[in-house]
């Protein structure tokens, strides 16, 4: 389809661009972006005062298909996800049976195509049925999509295999996404150890859980190559060590969550069992930590880790409950309100954190307004004032920590393939009789 | 007695209680525990009414002492086993509650090893009834404290700057963590000593002082209140032995005596390892310990609990009075 989009505050930190532009969009690539662009007799829509984005990139989300459909599917997840502004997502492979072979990512791939809202950009597992034993192959799940490989939801605690599997990966230039975590001193823990556990009552589990693993990781990669991106980082310690590898030129990147920028352990005061996440929510030192690393680089891309549960599973108790919170439909919102809006990071820099640098790890084709691009595009209302209500989301799951939360920016809109594929505010329609 | 107003429907922990709460439950307590040294120890505060009993682990004393206080006031008690309950089969707590409420339950006490599942359950029960914590994972464990606090009360007065040790597993220790809150409420000087394995984290900011050596936290202890080692705890190589930790934390007749303050009492919340936490010689020495009077006390709060939660006060203030 083609259309003209006016007066956009247009952020592409890709081409460094962070103005008021207009860009045009010829079938399903982006055109042209420039000022007073002329009408083509395409459509034309007005934008002003909306943020037109690269479309969002949400490189850590778990659509549960197969086999957790009870929780969310690859059509509701994709929902949520296109509700928050993404146009494409990395799913993980902890499904059941596990995406550690062709067939299951063929069987993800086809139900995607069928079903899917957004992009879904599958990533396989490190090893077979997530157990951390024998690699998967690699080559051949690459070939049928696979953008990454991690066992997300396990860590790989035999060095050994993560050895293995670094040193394979590193021939096809492919990332492992690590779980990092140290799964003894995580054992039998629900909640971050320190003064909240000890007072909760509950077990604690160490921040060291996360910064031994990010350690023993990074000497691994410093010896066999490869590359290593850390999933859902959340502890200063771990942020520092990542820092200095960088610094070193290790080839690593890493992500957070909004979560870790925005809760600190003290919620879980209430016991409310969704606010029980792994790796668990950190400190107040840690959530400043995680938000230092963002401003400096050192936290590469703000991925949702969005875990859908259901509500009788959620309703369990503290000890039993599973881990995990949604996070597809709050993100934008998080980020706006507590990253942008109070002034610690740029629209641009946030904005590139989930776009053109999850992007990058992955290496996918999107997440820039490049002339030749796929016409991806968000919307986003940077001024837009909402109270997050769980009721109204698209997710078939409803565990989020953020119910209630008065939130400001929000997307709006998005564009896939050059088609309007989610207009929220109806832009569609009105924007353009505005204009005649 | 003082003119009971009494809101509160739950008891689920010390930390929300105020002073004067627990001033008042003293109080109400006081009367019941001499009206259980009479023949006649039965006052039908709570005729017609049902206390559930629903313990999801083990438990001796905390069980009878409940179902003791709800029968001396005149109450139903269903003790439900676990072992044979639907909760085996998969139900959800709520569930489970909100079945035994639609039969007619007036309160439920419930035992069990997730930390903050009566916060939970007030939540999501769909008719209200009082609910009562009798140990929930290792968050608190309110009547155990009310009742040392009685029981201390007795022997001690007031118990403001008095010097009171807590010695043992802390880190597992739902008592440790009622105690140190109510125990500060009322501005005693808290110890805490342990195996550091057993010490959690962040201890020293609930307000208590951290010991490794036992000689060195009870030194001109008023009050030395030992835990129970759950000897299971040692297979998890959180201590080395049963025979070190007996030999470092073992209180002896002979360790108080050199260490502790002339006049100090000894308690512990039971069940006892005797030859590991706790020698003999001081369980059942009738100079200091004030093990069985904890006991005691424990009917009469529990009674003060219960009537006060389920009558709103008015009613105990005539009968008890």
């Amino acid at each position: 389809m083609n259309m003209l989009l006016k007066n956009a505050h247009v952020i592409d930190p890709a081409n460094n661009i962070d103005e008021t532009l207009d860009v045009r969009i010829k079938g399903d690539l982006i055109s042209e972006t420039g000022k007073n662009l002329e009408l083509q007799g395409e459509e034309m829509y007005d934008l002003s005062g909306l943020w037109l984005t690269p479309g969002l990139i949400d490189m850590h989300v778990h659509l549960r298909e197969p086999g957790g459909t009870a929780k969310e599917t690859i059509e509701t997840g994709t929902a949520a996800a296109r509700a928050g502004g993404f146009t494409s997502v990395c799913c993980m492979a902890n499904t059941n049976p596990v995406v550690d072979n062709v067939n299951t990512l063929t069987y993800v791939n086809a139900i995607a195509q069928i079903k899917a809202n957004t992009n879904v950009f599958p990533v396989a597992a490190v090893t077979k049925n997530l157990e951390g034993k024998e690699i998967t192959n690699m080559h051949q799940l690459m070939q049928n999509g696979a953008v990454a490989f991690s066992d997300d939801g396990k860590p790989i605690s035999n060095t050994k295999v993560l050895r293995y599997a670094l040193h394979y990966s590193s021939m096809f230039d492919v990332p492992i996404i690590s779980h990092c975590e140290d799964s003894y001193l995580f054992e039998g823990g629900i909640m971050n150890e320190g003064y909240y556990s000890t007072l909760f009552g509950m077990q604690g589990i160490p921040y060291v859980s996360e910064s031994i693993a990010v350690a023993r990781e990074l000497e691994l990669l410093r010896f066999i190559g490869g590359r290593i991106h850390f999933a859902h980082i959340t502890t200063a310690r771990s942020i520092e060590l990542i820092r200095r590898a960088k610094n070193e030129g290790l080839n690593v990147t890493c992500e957070t969550a909004p979560h870790y920028f925005t809760l600190t352990d003290e919620v879980l005061k209430d016991y409310e069992t969704c606010y029980k996440v792994n790796p668990p929510l950190k400190s107040e030192e840690d959530r400043l930590a995680v938000i230092e690393g963002l401003v400096d680089g050192t936290i590469d891309v703000i991925a949702t880790d969005h875990a859908p549960h259901t509500t009788d599973e959620k309703a369990l108790d503290m000890n039993q409950a599973p881990f995990g919170m949604v996070g597809l439909e709050t993100a934008v919102g998080l980020v706006l309100t507590k990253l942008v809006h109070s002034g610690i990071m740029t629209p641009a820099k946030a904005i590139a954190c989930m776009s053109c640098n999850p992007a990058s790890v992955v290496k996918i084709n999107r997440g820039s307004l490049s002339a030749g691009s796929i016409a991806d595009l968000s919307i986003i209302n940077p001024e837009l004032e909402w109270i997050v209500d769980s009721s109204e989301f698209k997710s078939r799951a409803r565990n989020t920590p953020f119910e209630g939360f008065k939130l400001k920016g929000k997307a709006v809109a998005t564009i896939r393939n050059g088609c309007i594929d989610y207009d929220s505010t109806n832009f569609h329609s009105h924007i353009a009789k505005n204009l005649v | 007695m003082s003119n009971l107003n009494w809101t509160r429907k739950h008891i689920v922990d010390i930390e929300s209680l105020s002073v004067e709460e627990i001033l008042t439950i003293m109080e109400t307590t006081d009367s019941f525990f001499n009206l259980l040294q009479q023949p006649v120890s039965k006052v039908p505060l709570l005729e017609g009414k049902v206390v559930l009993l629903l313990f999801y682990e083990n438990s001796t004393r905390t069980s009878c002492s409940f179902e003791l206080a709800a029968k001396n006031l005149g109450a139903e008690v269903v003790k439900i086993s676990v072992a044979t309950s639907a909760v085996k089969k998969g139900e959800t707590l709520a569930d489970t509650v909100d079945n035994l409420v639609a039969m007619g339950t007036d309160a439920v006490v419930i035992r069990h090893s997730a930390s903050g599942i009566h916060h939970q359950l007030i939540r999501a029960l769909r008719k209200e009834i009082t609910v009562m914590n009798a140990g929930d994972g290792n968050h608190e464990h309110p009547s155990q404290a009310l009742l040392d606090f009685h029981t201390m009360r007795r022997y001690l007065g007031d118990i403001k700057d008095k010097k009171i040790t807590i010695a043992g597993d802390i880190l597992h220790s739902r008592v440790a963590r009622s105690n140190i809150h109510l125990l500060n409420k009322f501005g005693a000087d808290v110890h805490v000593v342990g195996p550091s394995t057993l010490l959690p984290m962040g201890i020293e900011e609930m307000g208590v002082t951290r010991h490794y050596c036992l000689d060195e936290a009870i030194k001109d202890s008023d009050l030395i209140m030992m835990l129970r080692i759950q000897l299971e705890r040692q297979k998890g190589g959180i201590f080395p032995s049963i025979g070190e930790y007996n030999k470092l934390w073992g209180l002896t007749d002979l360790k108080i005596k050199k260490n502790a303050k002339p006049g100090c009492y000894i308690m512990h919340p039971g069940p006892m390892n005797r030859g590991v936490e706790i020698a003999s010689d001081v369980a059942d020495n009738p100079e200091y310990s004030i093990i069985l009077d904890q006991v005691t006390s424990g009917v009469a709060v529990r009674m003060a609990l219960l009537s006060l939660t389920l009558t709103g006060g008015g009613l105990v203030h005539e009968h008890a009075a």
